[in-house]
């Protein structure tokens, strides 16, 4: 299993059209990604890092060429399928966090948990989760705006490890976090790798870039 | 079980954060139910009691000249006879006498009635004259005060004139104008009890004189304008209607037989009408309220598009964002058909009181049923206006949602 692709990339081309001008944002992009790799995308701003990351995440379809992750097609999926694909076989862990506001800690965490199985955990795996991530249970009570920036990247990786995904993409999860509370996830990504998990990180800081096994670098849409 | 669902939960929240504004664009909603619900009410009430009160004159058989027919002159003669207006319409003495026979009821009476102006020391007014029989003014009109008149000059009159015009027992009233025609002046002997809507003849605000005073005042002596049979069994009208009938419309229409189920179904179907038209009115507020519910579910959409990319991103799916924006606009329905049924008991109560003067029938199952009604109608409306909100906010496009600021 160890040298299965769980994602491959063949000639993806995205393509914004926009009313001054087409923007090629990916150019014929082919990267395949064994199971339990750890890779960094590099390159300067605008260069199409997200929209990389977007199109493995089936968040987006391609203009052109395919998309394989977990050997399905990703082409021949309707929305429904995509998104129950994000649900189960992919964790987002965003620059942003990307919290619902509405929700507690707790909730936040637990949401994706419901959308899955129809039913509330009874099983104590969210606090389970939690505790590993470091929130005790006096802040899962919290709301997202009630808590510091490193807090709710740590509920926001939660969040995506609740239903076990193999994949995790991680889009700049250190780029609002000071440098310590930055290592501090860092590390917490590299023990999710060492658990077998695939790991996908955009990254603009080089000392991430350490913790990945292998980089890719964009630039303009290309891969050099 | 509603309430643990966590998209239930959102939508409640998302609710209660912008708490004033979904209170206002509630407040609609309220409006249109209390107006759909009270009008609904207050024509069903109206209905109710006039079929009650219509139903205990329901023995009263009332015959009037047919129209368009002369007394007695033969029908379309060529340029021959005089024009024949409905106000020389008349009943004669011998037909008067057929239909009692025809009727075979006791209580059969004749009515005198005109119209005519009076004065009351400087006060001066217009009111219905009629003209009975004084033996048999004991047998239909019951006297609040006074007595029943013994000599000509003496008359009966209603309670409404009697009020406006300060009238007792004893008082004054010239009759007829001192223009034209005979003036005569007259003693109140006694007055009559209010007696509402009725079938025979409506005295609460008229005059009531004996027949040989009408006759020396107005003339026409034998020439009655409406025949009154009380039946003694109400089962026997519809018999006593069609043996009437028979005997003097032999053979032209010589005269018009009613009793009160042909009113009631005139005033029924008058008042199903008007209150249908009420009610649509009443239903222009619940438009209005769809508006604005479809005003402040956009403005939820556009304000949580940041939120709908991060729920789609996760692995929400289309059907349950539109779910979440449904039971957003089913939430301030059901809150504001709620505060508008329990102001509509009371608004309609006050309404019902205020237009038919009885709240007796506010309770029937046919009059309250329509607060559940209007509560269904209202939510039905907001759901109904969250559809495109919620139908949009699904369709968003994750990544867009997610760049919005
Ligand atoms: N939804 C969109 N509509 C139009 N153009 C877009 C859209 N998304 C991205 N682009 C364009 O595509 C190109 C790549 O954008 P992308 O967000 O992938 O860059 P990036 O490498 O992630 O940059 P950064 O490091 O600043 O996050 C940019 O030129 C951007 O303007
Ligand atoms: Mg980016």
């Amino acid at each position: 299993m160890k040298d299965n692709a769980v994602i491959e990339l063949k000639d993806v081309t995205k393509v914004y059209p926009l009313p001054a001008g087409d923007v090629i944002a990916l150019d014929r992009v082919s990267i395949t990604i064994k199971e339990g790799e750890f890779v960094a995308i590099m390159g300067p701003s605008g260069s199409g890092k997200s929209t990389l990351l977007n199109q493995v995440g089936c968040l987006d379809v391609p203009t052109s060429g395919s998309l394989f992750i977990t050997g399905k097609d990703v082409g021949e999926m309707n929305d429904d399928e995509l998104t129950d694909l994000r649900l189960e076989k992919i964790g987002y862990i965003f620059q942003k966090f990307n919290l619902i506001p509405l929700l507690t800690a707790y909730e936040n965490v637990e949401y994706p948990y419901i959308m899955k199985h129809k039913c509330h955990d009874t099983d104590g795996i969210v606090t389970a989760l939690l505790n590993e991530v470091g929130i005790d249970e006096a802040l899962a009570t919290h709301t997202p705006p009630e808590l510091s920036g490193g807090q709710q990247q740590r509920v926001a990786i939660a969040r995506a490890l609740i239903n076990d995904p193999k994949i995790l993409l991680c889009d700049e999860p250190t780029g609002n976090l000071d440098s310590k509370t930055g290592t501090q996830i860092m590390e917490m990504i590299k023990a999710l790798h060492n658990q077998g998990r695939t790991v996908i990180m955009v990254t603009h800081d080089p000392k991430n870039l350490d913790y990945a096994e292998r980089t890719i670098t964009i630039t303009d849409g290309r891969i050099k | 079980m509603i309430w643990s669902d966590i998209i239930f939960q959102l939508s409640v929240r998302s609710v209660r954060r912008h708490f004033l504004r979904s209170v206002l664009a509630a407040l609609g909603i309220v409006i249109g139910v209390i107006a759909i619900s009270s009008m609904g009410m207050m024509g069903t009430n109206m209905t109710l009691s006039v079929t009650e009160q219509l139903s205990s004159m329901g023995n009263i058989i009332t015959v009037t000249p047919a129209t368009g027919n002369g007394g007695g002159g033969g029908p379309g003669m060529p340029g021959g006879s005089s024009g024949t207006s409905s106000s020389d319409d008349y009943i004669s003495d011998d037909q008067f006498r057929d239909i009692k026979r025809a009727s075979g009821q006791e209580l059969v009476y004749y009515v005198y009635s005109d119209s005519d102006s009076f004065d009351v020391g400087p006060d001066s007014g217009r009111s219905r004259i009629y003209g009975l029989d004084p033996e048999v003014m004991p047998e239909i009109l019951v006297l609040t005060d006074g007595s029943y008149p013994k000599s000509t000059s003496g008359v009966l009159i209603g309670p409404t004139i009697a009020e406006r015009y300060d009238l007792t027992v004893g008082s004054r009233i010239k009759l007829g104008d001192d223009d034209e025609g005979p003036q005569s002046t007259v003693r109140v002997v006694g007055i009559i009890e209010g007696r509402g809507m009725t079938m025979d003849i409506s005295t609460d605000s008229s005059i009531v004189v004996t027949e040989k005073f009408f006759t020396s005042m107005y003339g026409d002596e034998g020439e009655y304008n409406q025949v009154i049979v009380v039946a003694d069994n109400i089962d026997d009208v519809p018999a006593i209607k069609a043996e009437i009938d028979r005997q003097l419309n032999k053979k032209d229409d010589e005269v018009n037989v009613q009793d009160s189920s042909r009113m009631l179904t005139t005033i029924t179907s008058t008042l199903g009408t008007l209150t249908a038209f009420v009610m649509a009115i009443a239903g222009i507020s619940l438009l209005v309220a769809a508006v604005s519910i479809f005003n402040v579910m956009m403005m939820s959409v556009t304000e949580r598009i940041r939120e709908i990319g991060i729920l789609r991103s996760i692995g929400t799916r289309r059907s349950v964002v539109r779910r979440m924006f449904v039971y957003e606009s089913f939430i301030l329905g059901v809150a504001g058909a709620a505060i508008g049924a329990v102001l509509s008991l009371f608004i309609g109560y006050f309404v019902v009181l205020a237009m038919t003067g009885t709240t007796e029938y506010f309770f029937y199952p046919e009059s309250i049923v329509y607060i559940p009604a209007a509560m269904c109608v209202g939510i039905v409306i907001c759901v109904i206006s969250g559809i495109y909100p919620a139908w949009k906010a699904a369709n968003l496009d994750p990544i867009e949602a997610l760049r919005a600021e």
